[in-house]
């Protein structure tokens, strides 16, 4: 399966997408005026992994600002996460800077919906 | 020669800190995002309120470029063009758009923004969490989301105003107050 890597932008997110390892990175800002086109890729990719995943995968969430078409698109990825998580052992770690309430909450929110248990981890700024 | 005194009195006056007005592009955002958040680091903001006002920057920038976007191509270019001012004063950001809408969008606008007005902060959380699950998202990924995201992050009631132009525009206002020193108390409220 292919690694996908997109360095970050002033608008969107590095991603590091590595199948053979089980691991996925979002991290940085993800403020595209199209965001479907942007995370299409990964969620592509992500169909693909769950055909053969591994017996673990984490995920490292760190996102410092993300528009609400992003965060459309970030549900997208949880829920193919959630769909992996049946064959494959999913973590995912949901990280914020210290005080940045606005992204707790965000994490909290996406947990309310998806069926995967988040690890909040708070990083100082 | 018109009076660029005046200009620069009422801007003065009305504490603002950036305006622009014309089309509103990609690029543009970009820009526009960039000076704010160097002004921002140069008024040595507290992170909190950076990130705030930044996100409703994002937000309602990008309401502005959806909505000239979705226009019909018909339309003459001046009333393509919007407003758009930040302003602060005593510690309380405001970010003011304007731009023109055809009166059919009017009622469905203002039903929108009065259903948001009437929400607390809970309730917003729950529309929230209700739209993005279960909304429709458009082609360029919004799905009615802006908005409310404005309102939850702004700690304040959206003031808006309709103003009538012919028989088929209208001039749409939104002032976005960020409210400062917010705890987790006041949200609950």
């Amino acid at each position: 399966m292919e690694i996908l890597i997109l360095e970050g932008t002033p608008k969107t997110p590095t991603i590091e997408f590595k199948p053979g390892e089980g691991y996925l990175l979002l991290r940085g800002r993800s403020i595209p005026e199209n965001s479907i086109e942007f995370y299409k890729p990964l969620i592509e990719g992500l169909d693909a992994y769950n055909n053969n995943p591994q017996s673990k995968t984490t995920v490292d969430i760190q996102l410092e600002y993300f528009n609400t078409s992003s965060s459309k698109c970030v549900l997208d990825v949880l829920k193919k996460l959630e769909a992996i998580n049946g064959n494959s052992e999913v973590i995912i770690n949901w990280y914020y800077e210290e005080d940045d309430e606005d992204m707790l909450e965000a994490g909290e929110d996406y947990q309310a919906i998806i069926n995967v248990p988040f690890k909040m981890i708070e990083v100082e700024e | 020669m018109e009076n660029i005194h005046d200009f620069y009195t009422k801007m003065e006056e009305g504490n603002i800190m950036l305006s622009f007005k014309g089309e509103v592009t990609s690029d543009l955002l970009t820009s526009i995002l960039q000076i704010m958040e160097s002004k921002m680091d140069t008024l040595e903001e507290p992170p909190v309120v950076k990130k705030k006002v930044y996100n409703i920057l994002v937000e309602c920038l990008q309401n502005l470029y959806h909505h000239l976007e979705s226009d019909d191509l018909t339309t003459p270019i001046n009333e393509k063009s919007a407003l758009f001012m930040i302003k602060k004063q005593n510690d309380e950001y405001s970010i003011m758009t304007g731009n023109y809408m055809v009166k059919d969008n009017v009622e469905p606008m203002k039903k929108r923004l009065d259903t948001i007005n009437a929400m607390d902060s809970l309730q917003l959380k729950t529309y929230y969490k209700e739209v993005l699950n279960n909304g429709e998202m458009s082609s360029k990924g919004g799905g009615g989301l802006g908005m409310i995201d404005i309102a939850r992050k702004s700690g304040k009631k959206l003031e808006y105003r309709f103003d009538n132009v012919d028989d088929k525009l209208t001039f749409f206002s939104l002032n976005v107050k960020v409210a400062q020193n917010k705890n987790k108390e006041e949200k609950v409220k």
